[in-house]
């Protein structure tokens, strides 16, 4: 049976990992060849690595990291943040990286999707959606954010994720911007929405706070894998622990190194 | 000496990577000549079918794989690897492959998530020198929407359940071929690595 996945993200900016709240106020969490290295030891499924700062230099950076970590490090890694065009994510994948997640770019350009696709094949491109609750009377509807948050589109969060499929996305990277970095859950109406609507894997992103967040995530809100920052790199949770809550709850799940 | 093939597309980095990591000298090369002389020749992917094919035939690399596979020379496909050396795929149309193993590369069956993708259990149905310190129905990394269905089951050497019973892995002679990525596997992935360059007795 496929099993669910737990992916530790790490946001890098000028080299370093950070973790903010609402995407602002950052805190170092630490060096992300480490963190990778030690979430690898430890049994996560996969990486991802967002480069929050997203400027010229920092992708740079963010070229050597993923080139160290795909040294030492033999799961999936995805990278994402400020790649604008196919030249960008030909030098992420060429690094190392597994998959390239884009954002903004792909809501300013939604061609963008179907040509990384057409170009690395569509496992490779994965769509990031940060959205935004903006009506929550029992007909929740949600809003695209680009612009790591700062900038509201207009554009419905269902209609968009759809859309992003049909043009090729392999997988979908769903952030909720309300819950994101508060620990309080993820928002499951919104992953659950996402999740039953498309066709290819959801990685459920923003709000988790415990274990119990996480399998939430997987069984009501029927996500096939979960992200998360805060509770790995504090270690208030290891990836070990997490996995063995899941499993006794029924969630199958990989336990490190079977 | 291992030959990592080249033809443009494919993750060859974390091939290499891995290969490095286990202790090996991989040389990448896109020359028939180069994966002829070789005593192991791994062939990675990840893609579309039909461009691995076109690509393969354009640098003659589609003859030199069906001569290594006919002298018997030690050879890992990956993925992509795998799909191409059957007679066909039905990857966006209907598109010849090189026919190395009689059957048919087919779509995902609908109703479950489409790319199959993540750790999933292979289930080893022969006893081979690649499973040496791999227990049985331990999980690996995929990552396909479409899947191999050999003609002659006796080729099948490991199953995963995804909807239906697919071959994960495949053997025939001193050929293996996995759907799942040993070098995104983790350290059973990197065993597997370790497992055919022993077999091939390729030294560190």
């Amino acid at each position: 049976m496929l099993t669910k996945r737990i992916i530790p993200c790490l946001d890098v900016t000028r080299g370093r990992v950070v973790k903010g709240t609402s995407f602002s106020d950052l805190r170092d969490a630490g060096d992300p060849v480490e963190l990778a290295a030690f979430y690898y030891e430890q049994g996560a499924d996969e990486l991802v690595f967002l480069d929050i700062g997203a400027t010229p230099e920092g992708r740079d950076i963010m070229v050597d990291v993923v080139e160290r970590v795909s040294e030492q490090v033999f799961i999936p890694l995805t990278v994402g943040g400020g790649l604008r065009n196919t030249q960008d994510m030909r030098r992420m994948l060429g690094a190392g990286a597994d998959k390239i997640t884009i954002n903004t770019a792909a809501v300013l350009a939604p061609g963008l999707i179907s040509e990384g696709a057409r170009k690395f094949g569509s496992q490779c491109i994965v769509v990031a959606i940060d959205a935004r609750r903006i009506r929550d009377d029992g007909m929740p509807e949600w809003e695209v954010l680009t612009h790591g948050g700062r900038k509201p589109t207009g554009v419905d969060v269902i209609h968009w994720a759809k859309q992003a499929v049909d043009l090729g996305a392999g997988e979908l990277l769903l952030t909720s911007w309300d819950a994101d970095g508060h620990r309080g859950g993820y928002d499951l109406e919104l992953t659950c929405a996402i999740s039953e609507l498309v066709t290819v894997p959801v990685i459920a992103s923003g709000g988790a706070g415990n274990l119990e967040h996480l399998y939430q995530a997987l069984a009501s809100g029927k996500a096939d894998a979960v992200l998360a920052a805060s509770i790995f790199h504090y270690q208030t949770y290891s990836i070990s622990q997490a996995k063995e809550y899941l499993a006794e709850k029924g969630i199958p799940v990989r336990k490190a190194a079977t | 000496m291992i030959a990592v093939i080249d033809y443009g597309a494919g993750n060859l980095r974390s091939v290499t990577n891995a290969l490095v990591k286990l202790g090996y000298q991989p040389m990448v090369t896109s020359k028939p000549n180069d994966v002829l002389n070789a005593a192991a020749v791994i062939f990675p992917g990840v893609g579309a079918a039909a461009d691995a094919m076109d690509s393969l035939r354009e640098s003659g690399m589609d003859g030199a794989i069906k001569q290594i596979v006919s002298q018997g020379q030690h050879f890992l496909a990956v993925c992509i690897g795998l799909q191409v050396l059957f007679s066909v795929s039905e990857e966006d149309g209907r598109h010849d492959c090189l026919g190395v193993i009689p059957g048919t590369v087919k779509r995902l069956p609908p109703g479950l998530k489409v790319p199959h993708m993540g750790w999933n259990q292979v289930k080893q149905i022969v006893k081979h020198p690649i499973f040496e310190g791999i227990p049985d129905e331990a999980n690996f990394y995929f990552v396909h929407s479409y899947y191999a269905d050999p003609d002659d089951a006796g080729v099948v050497a490991g199953i995963t359940e995804y909807g239906i019973s697919l071959c994960s892995v495949l053997i025939r002679d001193n050929l293996v071929a996995t759907q799942f990525h040993p070098e995104r596997s983790g350290d059973l992935g990197l065993r597997m690595y370790d497992n055919f360059l022993k077999t091939a007795g390729v030294k560190r």
